[in-house]
């Protein structure tokens, strides 16, 4: 389960931000992506999570093998905590929700419509859901958004079982999670300003 | 597949869902007619079956920016995309769920409402086949619209503008078919035109909404 990352280019509006990223990620290992605002590492993940197809390079991952975590959960707010989360599990073909429940300290919080619960509890609720995806990659946008000290603690002990079980992750944050990770910083790849706009790139009918 | 038609369903009928929009839109229509063309009741018994489908078309149309819009504003649409459902199910299960709260109720409850309009004892059978035939294939092509105007704020506009022009060949036939039914002619024309068009944009539709659902979620 190694995702392999060659000379990637990704484009965001039609306009690459980001030229010659590689990396590989291989069982256990942790990257995270770092780099200032608006450089394109949102673009660079949901282009390694195959949300949008790359500029220039390859992605090699294993089929089903990624799971993504972006800025918005995908909560229904008139679902409760346990039925949001035995959807997703449904849906990845997984039974047992007790384990994710568990890791996000949501035990209290299962009946309770998501759509009562604050900002914090829903981001643990939405990376709870990671947990019932049984995915070995996990990508992760800024996951420790409207966290707390502790519940970003509860999402380092996940992380880091994550990995010791073999699986792998890819972070875009700012904080330190005192994971053993390796470090992407972005700046360098940088692309030339207008160099590399697409020609043919079809956004303006779309 | 089930779980995601399960959550739907369970969606449209918590609050806010917007199950019953169709059918009160549709009352309201129904209700509405005689008192704006009289209660002369050998015209309304005329215009009976083109007044019902087009009451059920347009109250098809109120629901179908809810399809995929709220998936899409709260972050659903994204992570499905990378689930190991295939875009193509989940937007054939979004157009059942659709059917089942917006389509199902209206041929249920059209003919009692056929009954306000005065509509002859014989055409209720044929209005109900009509609409039977006809809703799922307004909710295969409401939600390729959806899928078109997903990503648009306000969308619904352009999205009437998309699906009239695409919904008028349904109309033709489903509102032809339960006109013949009211007035005892031979109905295996429209019939079969209708059950086409239902049959036909149920096969391919999913495929062309799956793939303007990935180009817009970019």
């Amino acid at each position: 389960m190694v995702l392999r990352v060659k000379n990637l280019s990704v484009a965001r509006g039609g306009v690459a931000v980001l030229e010659g990223v590689s990396f590989t990620l291989a069982p256990s290992d942790a990257l995270v992506v770092k780099g200032p605002n608006g450089i394109g590492k949102t673009t660079l993940l949901r282009t390694v999570a195959g949300l949008q197809p790359a500029f220039k390079g390859t992605v090699e991952a294993p089929e089903d093998s990624l799971a993504y975590a972006a800025h918005s959960d995908g909560l229904k707010s008139m679902l409760s905590v346990a039925e949001n989360l035995e959807f997703w599990a449904h849906v990845f073909g997984q039974k047992d929700i007790t384990q994710a429940v568990d890791a996000f300290d949501l035990s209290d919080l299962r009946n309770r419509l998501a759509g009562s619960l604050s900002a914090g509890q829903k981001r643990r609720l939405g990376l709870a859901r990671l947990l019932v995806t049984a995915r070995p990659i996990w990508i992760l946008d800024e996951p420790t958004v409207s966290l707390d000290t502790a519940s970003v603690a509860l999402f380092a002990q996940a992380v880091q079982r994550h990995l010791s079980s073999g699986g792998s992750a890819l972070l875009a944050t700012h904080i330190d999670l005192g994971l053993q990770a390796n470090i992407l910083d972005v700046g360098p790849f940088k692309a030339v300003a207008g160099a590399t706009a697409i020609s043919g790139y079809d956004e303006a009918f779309l | 597949m089930r779980a995601l038609l399960k959550r739907d369903l369970i969606l449209a009928f918590r609050a806010g869902g917007g199950f019953g929009l169709g059918i009160a839109f549709f009352l309201i229509v129904v209700v509405l007619v005689p008192f704006s063309v009289g209660p002369e009741s050998g015209l309304l018994t005329k215009i009976a079956p083109g007044v019902l489908w087009l009451g059920a078309l347009l109250a098809c149309l109120l629901s179908l920016d809810r399809i995929l819009a709220l998936d899409w504003e709260d972050g659903t649409l994204d992570l499905m995309a990378t689930a190991p459902l295939p875009l193509e199910a989940v937007v054939t299960v979004k157009a059942l769920a659709h059917w089942m709260t917006t389509g199902v109720p209206l041929v249920v409850a059209a003919p009692l409402f056929g009954v306000l309009l005065n509509l002859p004892p014989q055409g209720f059978v044929w209005l109900v086949v009509s609409l039977a035939l006809g809703t799922p294939a307004l909710s295969v092509i409401g939600t390729f619209g959806a899928a078109l105007t997903v990503g648009l704020k306000r969308g619904g506009l352009l999205l009437s503008l998309l699906i009239l022009p695409l919904y008028v060949p349904t109309l033709i036939f489903g509102a032809e078919l339960a006109r013949r039914g009211a007035e005892g002619q031979a109905v295996s024309t429209p019939l079969l035109m209708l059950a086409g068009i239902s049959f036909g944009v149920i096969a391919l539709l999913p495929f062309a909404s799956a793939l303007v659902l990935r180009v817009n979620l970019r």
